[in-house]
């Protein structure tokens, strides 16, 4: 692969190109489902191909082909250099990189089985297992379990001399009951909803979530709920179990820290921020307990946002995002970093595959654990409701106005875990939330979830990425707002 | 791109390298380009193209699917072995259907020569177009200029062969004020049917019409939803009308087909040989589509179904089927609403007091019985009163059943087709609503 890439490099700096980088990408997938105890999707599939990025007069162009041949290859390179040709009859200014050094490795995600080793029976064998597991439980009438493994074997060259081969594996796993009443549906997820809980890890994971074991409680809770009481209207103090608070920290802190969005660049889809240059190392973005990094690195732990170099190649950084409640950094590329004066990119450029373009994308926003163990948190809390497990969430196109709506909620009173309720959910405005958080769980709650199916870009781009937290209480939230009225 | 005979000699070495019962491989070819720009310059500029083959074998009651886009001799014979390799290691569907034979298919023109040849410079020079209208009028402009084309073929051992080629082009553009801003956004097969100047104005003269944006208490209000918010709602509710949806009780419609839902003005069907529709005439598994009355007047009159939903249901396949093997089933890609012959300007002069939107972001579902859904009014939010857009008005979070909603539509245009963000295009009109609920306000 290293010949292809270095021949569509020289074609590209020999057309014109005065940076250029190439990423040839294979990318393996096995997606495996059941639903009501028998095999939904059974499918693997591999995708390879080359994306030549470049600069040329000053002006970005990109072009990729699955078509690995020599004459391929110079052609694609050509193509990129044509485009960018085309951009600079549309551009302000030249573009302008912060400096990166010379890299040559290989780096390696740990992966201690690999998932694509254990046989597709062995796989299909547990998901119906848990499958029939929901089943049993009277009122259940959807099962559905799944596990999705994917390996990226990556190489990047790019016109400074770097070299870098990178390998990631990753797994995801979970599953849900569904059950309908006759007047409404409900629905419960284990570890999470919307596909599980995914890291970059291999088959461990599939083993450390002990599905099976998770199966009664999830479906009994899912039957359960239509006898729940509605989850009232109202403020109230509320708890956010970790995998809730992993999607709330990606939407209403992760994507406000792109930079790419606060200077405009997706103005046309994904929107722009609040955080505008101004507000860096001045807005108090959170309540003094709320310390939230960026953290591309293997020491953070087997996120989906875990590599050793991003997709222009810059080193992996921890970058601090919110210090005691103030904000103090942004997700940054090269070429924002140029444009905000920045010393060096902090690493978070990152492509879906080789027809992509890297993007600014979250590696792996958290909140840092605090002190309190959960169980003297509730005790703590005399009027509030604790939510678990995402199912709905939505946000404006600069972050502010939120909803979320979560699974299930309990009821907090005086203290103790009372009555579950159905239908929770809760909005606010970003700041002033964060700005109501007056407890973290300490790290021993701390779990890092993964998103994988962010969506970002034109043409779009889904991402996978990682969000560590500990259950947390926010004071006075709106809670019930989603069926206040509809 | 690839032509009928280029796919089919591709699927001859596919037959020449599976030993499954039965065979069947999709064969899909794309050649895209996306001229982006944001800040009154292109910042990014692509093109792509790949061929993929994906084989579904068959073997014993089980099947499996395996794809690649590596087409070497080698290679193909390994993605067939990998498709018959993992349905070996699956256990028995007793109700797996032997593929399809051969079918018949009525042929839609979607392919438009000069759209797939579109260079980079005449994208480029679009763009350059829309951001001097911008700079026109002190605005920042940011959107896509985007073309290409694909095909798709579909074979299998039983002789099915379906082919379509088609080509797309799409320009969006947003254009922002220091306090405002405004979209607009148009998709086609041909390339010449977009007007990017008109696009451009669009899009200006609302955020000119919505600077300094004034807040609006949370409530219910008439709105008249541009075609666009129409679309992006709609798009939440069709899944719903898959028939494996409504079996496995996961569809709004569990209970209500054959009831009346909407109210008696609504009604929408799937129709993929509509003038204004795209994609291709066959399903997942090479089914012909047909055209199907989804809701007339109110009544959810007929859902859809894949091959084998159909089988299992007792009722006639349509033609709107995934690929197999998959959980899902089926839903309408084609949809056309019926519209009405009430221009948008006729809807804002018969409003007392309301709301004129133009699109809606960041939509979900709330409530999956209930229909309700929640996201935010985006680039162009008018107060309306007596008769007249009077002023923008910050954007707003709706919590809104859609079933409550299409009980409450006073007027429509006529349907046009309609480009989002959240849900593929549709033929859909804009709708004068009553009774619409906003939750809270946000900043801007």
């Amino acid at each position: 692969m290293k010949d292809v890439a270095q021949q569509a490099l020289d074609t590209a700096t020999a057309r014109g190109a005065t940076y250029a980088d190439v990423r040839v990408v294979d990318i393996r997938q096995r997606y495996l489902s059941t639903k009501n105890m028998q095999t939904g999707q059974v499918r693997d599939s591999e995708s390879l191909g080359i994306g030549v990025r470049v600069i040329a007069r000053g002006a970005w162009g990109f072009a990729a082909t699955d078509d690995l041949s020599r004459n391929s290859v110079d052609r694609v390179a050509a193509r990129a250099v044509e485009i960018a040709h085309a951009s600079a009859l549309c551009k302000t200014k030249d573009v302008l990189l912060a400096p990166e050094s010379k890299i040559v490795d290989t780096w390696y995600a740990p992966c201690r089985i690999d998932p694509f080793s254990i046989p597709v029976s062995s796989c299909l064998d547990l998901l119906l297992k848990v499958d029939a597991e929901l089943l049993k439980v009277k009122g259940v009438t959807l099962a559905e379990a799944a596990m999705d493994f994917r390996q990226i074997d990556q190489l990047f060259l790019s016109s400074l001399g770097s070299e870098i081969h990178q390998v990631k594996t990753q797994t995801g796993a979970g599953f849900a009951a569904t059950s309908f009443s006759g007047n409404g549906i409900q629905r419960r997820s284990y570890p999470n909803s919307f596909g599980g809980q995914y890291q970059t890890k291999g088959y461990e994971l599939v083993e450390e979530l002990d599905l099976l074991a998770h199966a009664p409680r999830v479906g009994e809770e899912a039957v359960a709920l239509h006898q729940a009481d509605q989850c009232p209207q109202g403020v109230k103090d509320i708890i956010l179990d970790s995998s809730q608070l992993g999607l709330q920290i990606h939407e209403s802190i992760g994507h406000p820290i792109e930079l790419d969005r606060v200077l405009g660049d997706e103005a046309n889809y994904a929107g722009t921020s609040f955080l505008t240059p101004d507000k860096l190392g001045k807005l108090q973005y959170a309540s003094e307990i709320v310390n939230v990094v960026a953290d591309a690195t293997p020491a953070h732990g087997p996120g989906l946002g875990t590599f050793g170099y991003d997709d222009e190649g810059v080193p992996a950084q921890v970058t601090p995002i919110i210090q005691n409640g103030l904000f103090v950094g942004y997700l940054t590329s090269r070429e924002s970093a140029a444009a905000l004066s920045l010393p060096r990119s902090n690493g978070a450029m990152r492509a879906e595959g080789w027809n992509r373009i890297p993007l600014i994308r979250m590696t792996n926003v958290s909140l840092l654990p605090g002190t309190w163990k959960l169980e003297d948190l509730i005790a703590d809390t005399d009027d509030g409701i604790y939510m678990e497990t995402n199912r709905s969430w939505s946000i404006d196109d600069r972050r502010y106005n939120f909803q979320f709506g979560t699974e299930i909620g309990w009821e907090i009173r005086g203290g103790k875990k009372t009555r579950m309720l159905k239908n929770a959910s809760y909005g606010g405005i970003t700041t002033e939330f964060w700005n109501s958080c007056d407890a973290i769980c300490n790290a021993d709650y701390w779990i890092l979830w993964g998103t994988p199916n962010c969506g970002k870009g034109q043409p779009m781009q889904t991402m996978g990425t990682g969000h560590g937290a500990a259950p947390a209480r926010f004071r006075r939230v709106q809670v019930g707002v989603a069926y206040g009225s509809g | 791109m690839l032509t009928s005979a280029q796919a089919s000699a591709l699927f001859e070495k596919v037959l020449k390298y599976s030993t499954a019962q039965e065979t069947e491989a999709m064969i899909s070819a794309v050649s895209h380009a996306l001229t982006r720009f944001a800040n009154n310059t292109i910042h990014q500029n692509m093109a792509e193209e790949e061929v993929s083959l994906s084989v579904r074998a068959v073997v014993d009651q089980r099947t499996a699917r395996a794809s690649t886009n590596k087409l070497d001799e080698a290679s193909i014979r390994q993605v067939c072995e990998s498709a018959l390799a993992l349905a070996r290691l699956e256990p028995p569907d007793p109700e797996l259907l032997p593929m399809p034979p051969a079918q018949a298919y009525r042929g839609v023109d979607r392919f438009d020569p000069r759209t797939a040849d579109v260079t980079p410079q005449e994208r480029a020079e679009v763009a350059r177009r829309i951001i001097a209208r911008a700079t026109k009028d002190h605005l920042t402009a940011a959107g896509v200029v985007s073309q290409g084309a694909y095909s798709t073929s579909l074979f299998n051992s039983r002789g099915l062969h379906a082919h379509h080629e088609e080509t797309m082009s799409e320009i969006s553009v947003t254009m922002m004020g220091s306090s405002s801003s405004g979209w607009a956004k148009e998709t086609s097969p041909k390339w010449q049917e977009l007007n990017p100047e008109a696009l451009a104005a669009r899009a200006a003269e609302k955020a000119l019409q919505s600077r300094e944006p004034r807040e609006l208490e949370p409530g219910k209000y008439t709105v008249i939803l541009e075609p666009s918010a129409v679309l992006d709602l709609l798009g939440f509710m069709m899944m719903d009308f898959g028939g494996l949806a409504v079996a496995e009780q996961r569809s709004c419609f569990t209970g209500r087909v054959g009831r009346k839902v909407f109210g008696d003005n609504i009604s929408l069907r799937d129709d993929v040989y509509h003038p204004l529709q795209s994609g291709a005439p066959f399903d997942g598994e090479g089914i012909p589509r047909q055209r199907v009355i989804l809701v007339e007047h109110g009544v959810v009159k007929n859902l859809v179904y894949a091959r084998q939903t159909a089988h299992r249901l007792k009722a006639e396949p349509t033609g709107h089927g995934f690929p197999l093997p998959n959980e899902f089933g089926e839903m309408p890609l084609n949809v056309v609403m019926d519209g009405g012959k009430t221009s948008v300007a006729e809807m804002v002069r018969s409003t007392a007091r309301g709301l004129l939107v133009t699109r809606l972001w960041y939509i979900r579902e709330v409530d999956p019985y209930q229909k309700i859904l929640t996201g935010m009014t985006r680039d162009g939010t008018f107060w309306i009163e007596d008769g007249q857009v009077r002023h923008g008005v910050k954007n707003l979070r709706f919590n809104q059943s859609l079933i409550a909603m299409l009980n409450e539509v006073e007027a429509m245009s006529p349907a046009q087709r309609t480009s989002g963000e959240e849900t593929f295009d549709m033929v859909v009109p804009a709708m004068k609503v009553r009774e619409f609920t906003f939750s809270s306000a946000t900043k801007f």
